[in-house]
């Protein structure tokens, strides 16, 4: 265990070294993957982003319930009733149709546009807060209101919210997809340093396989040189993604504050950083082991 | 301790470097290998670490018939014999206590450990006060013996040397011949193909002739 320890620690350091030995390869190396890994990286980034914001916008789902127009007040105290006594809502908000007209009319531009209609257009509406916010219950609640007496029409706030999540799906599936090629681009890279890596220690394998090393151990820090290839990768990766994710941040607020969302660009969550970083190693490895696969000679 | 049974041995092309050859050599014998370039000396020394295989026959080392062995095992036997090439096949990546290191750090020996045998090999070369230097700063003979130092430091009870003499002066090939013999007077076994017959005549218990891939008188 102790001598297996060691020569892992050996191989490591000989990886190093070679890594080391050419700098200007190794920084140019690194800058190939860590720029075809920034691109799924950063999307992922800008993907959390955007989920987190949606998350909060839609947290607070809303039910429009119209009634009809020629509704009497009664009519309108009794459904506001009922939906004060179900048990699926939280907060219920009558906007009588007087102060929807009232508030159309100050509005700059609509207000001679209102002025000049011959009655009130508006109908008296609700809104309501539910107390259960999951599709179904909303949905439930959502034909539950329709069929209330002289309600006109429901309208779920929340549906641009299911759309927007399906396009968030559709971005996450992109995202992935892009992840799998640049990974396959990465994996190719490495499979060609390592070939290049393999043709100048040829001499070093030649003449271990004749004091007696393993395959083991000539295979060793090529495996070493691969990871730690990929692993400066995504090094450059994350800090691009950095770099990119605190460029953005100002004007993205100020776009968001345009809004009037109070929101600020967060960089790649640690859980992302940790995968990006052992998906770069694990891909260099991978192209080491195809590469030693294919070229090492077995003598 | 080795032994050669009707081995035999051609190269691609039909070429037959080695046959029917029968040989014995026991242990701590210091054994000179003598004959025309292309005799078969190198092929034969070649068989006994599997480097190349025969054809027919077998090749028997420590009891084990080398010729049959799996490839994962010949590591493991090349691990107890020291190899001294021609072109002593130094790495000039790294200094003369690097190179001489290697073996120990594939047979895995604890770093401490390694490094007082580094120096104990070293020294016995004469190279001590060389260790930083990079081989291509040593002189042909310096080089030789680094090669001999590689060679030794994991305590192979067999020592096989390829023209270890070649290209160097007749005062340094004296002095490597008598390191032979030092190696060999504690015990190991040494074989070692040469030119420089006369050099290593004082010390050696047997000369093997070979002519054409057999034994010659």
């Amino acid at each position: 265990m102790k001598g297996w320890l060691l020569q892992h620690r050996q191989a490591s350091a000989q990886a190093f070294r070679r890594l080391a030995s050419t700098p200007l390869n190794t920084l140019l190396g690194a800058l190939v993957l860590g720029i075809a890994l920034a691109l799924p990286a950063g999307g992922e980034m800008l993907l959390a982003n955007f989920q987190r914001l949606a998350q909060r916008i839609a947290a607070t789902p809303q039910i429009s319930v119209f009634m009809a127009l020629d509704a009497t007040k009664k009519e309108v105290a009794e459904v506001e009733s009922r939906l004060r006594k179900h048990p699926g809502t939280r907060e219920v908000k009558l906007v009588p149709r007087e102060e929807t007209l009232r508030r159309l009319k100050e509005s700059e531009g609509l207000g001679e546009v209102i002025e000049s209609l011959p009655r009130n257009p508006f109908p008296d509406a609700f809104v309501v807060v539910p107390g259960d916010e999951s599709p179904a219950a909303l949905e439930a609640m959502r034909s539950e209101f329709a069929g209330y007496p002289r309600v006109e029409h429901v309208q779920l706030d929340s549906a641009w919210v299911k759309k927007l999540d399906a396009l968030l799906r559709l971005a996450r599936l992109a995202v992935g997809l892009l992840a799998v090629v640049l990974g396959v681009a990465l994996v190719a890279v490495t499979f060609n340093t390592i070939r290049l890596q393999i043709l100048t220690q040829a001499e070093e394998v030649e003449v271990s396989r004749l004091l007696g090393a393993t395959d083991a151990y000539i295979r060793r820090p090529f495996y070493y040189f691969g990871a730690l290839q990929g692993l400066a990768g995504g090094a450059v990766a994350w800090l691009a993604v950095l770099g990119a994710t605190l460029l953005l941040r100002l004007p993205v607020g100020e776009l968001a504050s345009l809004y009037g969302i109070d929101f600020s660009l967060h960089i790649l969550p640690l859980s992302d950083s940790i995968l990006l970083f052992a998906l770069a190693a694990w891909l260099g490895w991978a192209g080491a082991w195809l590469s030693l696969i294919r070229h090492l000679s077995e003598n | 301790m080795i032994r050669f049974e009707k081995v035999g041995k051609r190269y691609p092309g039909g070429i037959a470097a080695l046959s029917a050859l029968d040989l014995a050599i026991e242990t701590g014998e210091m054994i000179v290998l003598s004959g025309h370039s292309g005799a078969g000396k190198s092929t034969l020394l070649k068989l006994i670490p599997a480097v190349e295989r025969p054809s027919e026959g077998a090749v028997i080392v420590n009891g084990q018939n080398v010729a049959a062995l799996k490839r994962a095992a010949i590591p493991f036997l090349r691990r107890n014999i020291g190899m001294v090439f021609q072109d002593q096949k130094l790495l000039f990546d790294r200094n003369a206590f690097d190179n001489v290191m290697l073996p120990l750090a594939i047979a895995g020996v604890a770093t401490r450990d390694a490094g007082r045998r580094v120096r104990a090999a070293l020294d016995k070369v004469g190279l001590l006060d060389r260790e930083r230097a990079m081989p291509v700063a040593l002189s042909g003979g310096e080089q030789q013996r680094l090669a001999i130092a590689r060679a030794v430091v994991a305590r192979p009870s067999i020592l096989i040397a390829d023209e270890p003499t070649a290209h160097l002066d007749d005062g340094t090939a004296a002095d490597i011949a008598a390191m032979f013999h030092a190696f060999n007077q504690v015990g190991v076994t040494v074989l070692v193909a040469t030119h420089h017959e006369a050099l290593f005549a004082p010390y050696m218990t047997r000369r093997i002739g070979l002519s054409r891939g057999r034994l010659a008188a």
